[in-house]
């Protein structure tokens, strides 16, 4: 391994990092939101809705990432709207990532026993008050850790965004073996690159674990 | 005596099972009504009739002449006069004791946050449980918890406690500090609906004893009628399973 090599690589692999983490974490964003929203639909069976949602989640947690990337990248423009690689690897993780952050978040509104809104009833609560109050925070606490690792799943999944010639790491990676055949340089960069990554949200998701479910759960 | 809650000839059933039969009853203010009677009876739909919990398919349930009806707007406003204290420990898991308390009385009767603290402070105390205050409920014993219940629904000023047999969950000794709550509850004559298994408990705080047997009120007295000469073969069926003698 060539460390002067490395060295020059650093920074291309940087911007392709930055590049990589902006879109990932936009698609975070969007997911967690697609997730609750799909999760509430589901919990209070609202009509028609909770059918498209159903098939919502079974469509992308049943597809790979990199198909959908494809069929928004190429078959959008197919009908005649045409959006970036950049948008589009967004809207794909987010629509991957909110297929399995709904049912995350499910579970932990399930988890929440019925007493507790019977109780909160037979306090006088309204149906919304006692969901924001009472449900809802147990059912975060309770879904915290599969958040997490859904999190960590997306960012991983951020890999195949070379696909669509998004100047990702994999594509940086992939792009300097093929100019240069430095693959041993390229590769190591590139685990060094991800683990960099993700590290640091594993970290953050024990502490947020920790803080979070405090209440409930204890150390 | 003025009658706070009525309840007139009350039916429930779920799917083909009859759990309610034409209940009728009245509880007069500062009165303590305890509810006895085998498990399935329907005691505990009964007491969640009352708040609404249950929808109600025949007859009335009247507090103060309003009736309970689930399904209106002003059920809720009802249930605020209405407390109620659960079997299995409800409080709210993710909030301090202190929090558990106010939060109904903040959210639902937006009172003023200095003057529900000191009151909730105060009532804990009275419970014994000042130092709890800032735990969180996982860190409580059952009595404790069921103790936290009780101060949460008093603090909402109910003109009606219902209590569900809260202490069938519990050790024999916390029975007792929950029980000692109760009583002390009697004592300020608040009106009390007490669904319980505990008969000597029942024969100390009743005004009147009610069993109930399969939906329907089977026998009705003060609780020295009921327990040293009951009237009904079936009541006296049901005390003698609480006795023991070697055979």
């Amino acid at each position: 391994m060539d460390l002067e090599v490395i060295r020059s690589y650093i920074p291309l692999f940087a911007k392709a990092f930055f590049l990589t983490l902006r879109i990932g974490w936009i698609g975070i964003a969007l997911a967690i939101l697609i997730g609750m929203l799909s999760a509430f639909v589901l919990y209070f069976r609202i009509p028609m809705l909770s059918g498209f949602i159903k098939f919502y989640i079974e469509l992308f947690r049943n597809t790979p990432l990199l198909i959908q990337l494809f069929f928004i990248y190429f078959g959008l423009p197919a009908i005649g709207l045409s959006i970036s690689a950049e948008v589009c690897g967004a809207v794909a993780l987010g629509l991957l990532g909110g297929s399995y952050m709904a049912e995350s978040f499910r579970s932990g509104l399930e988890a929440v026993p019925y007493i507790q809104t019977e109780s909160a009833m037979a306090l006088g609560m309204s149906k919304g008050r006692l969901f924001i109050s009472v449900i809802l925070p147990q059912a975060i606490s309770i879904s915290v850790p599969a958040i997490v690792a859904n999190i960590i799943f997306l960012l991983k999944e951020t890999s195949v965004f070379s696909a669509i010639s998004l100047m990702d790491l994999m594509f940086t990676a992939k792009d300097l073996i093929g100019l240069y055949y430095d693959t041993t340089e390229s590769l190591f960069l590139l685990v060094i690159f991800y683990v960099i990554m993700l590290l640091p949200v594993s970290f953050a998701g024990s502490f947020l674990e920790k803080k979070m479910r405090y209440s409930m759960f204890g150390d | 005596m003025e009658e706070i809650l009525k309840i007139e000839g009350l039916s429930k059933s779920f799917d083909d099972l009859t759990v309610l039969e034409d209940i009728n009853l009245t509880v007069a203010k500062g009165e303590v009504v305890v509810i006895v009677g085998p498990s399935g009876c329907g005691k505990s739909t009964l007491l969640r009739c009352i708040n609404g919990l249950e929808s109600i398919e025949e007859g009335k349930v009247l507090l103060d002449g309003e009736t309970v009806n689930p399904t209106t707007g002003n059920i809720r406003k009802l249930r605020e006069r209405i407390g109620m204290v659960f079997q299995s420990y409800d409080l709210f898991p993710h909030m301090t004791i202190l929090d558990n308390i106010m939060l109904a009385p903040l959210k639902v009767q937006k009172r003023d946050k200095a003057e529900v603290k000191k009151e909730a402070e105060e009532l804990l105390a009275r419970v014994g449980l000042s130092s709890k205050k800032d735990n969180y409920p996982r860190q409580l014993s059952g009595g404790q918890k069921q103790r936290v219940a009780i101060v949460r629904a008093l603090i909402m000023n109910p003109e009606v406690l219902l209590f569900d047999e809260v202490t069938a969950a519990l050790d024999p000794e916390m029975v007792r500090e929950v029980l000692d709550v109760i009583l002390d509850l009697a004592s300020q004559d608040r009106t009390m609906i007490i669904v319980t298994h505990e008969m000597a408990f029942a024969k100390a705080i009743a005004d009147r004893v009610v069993l109930l047997d399969a939906g329907t009120i089977v026998e009705q007295s003060d609780p020295i009628s009921f327990f040293e000469s009951p009237k009904t073969e079936r009541a006296k069926k049901f005390l003698s399973t609480f006795e023991y003698s070697k055979q």
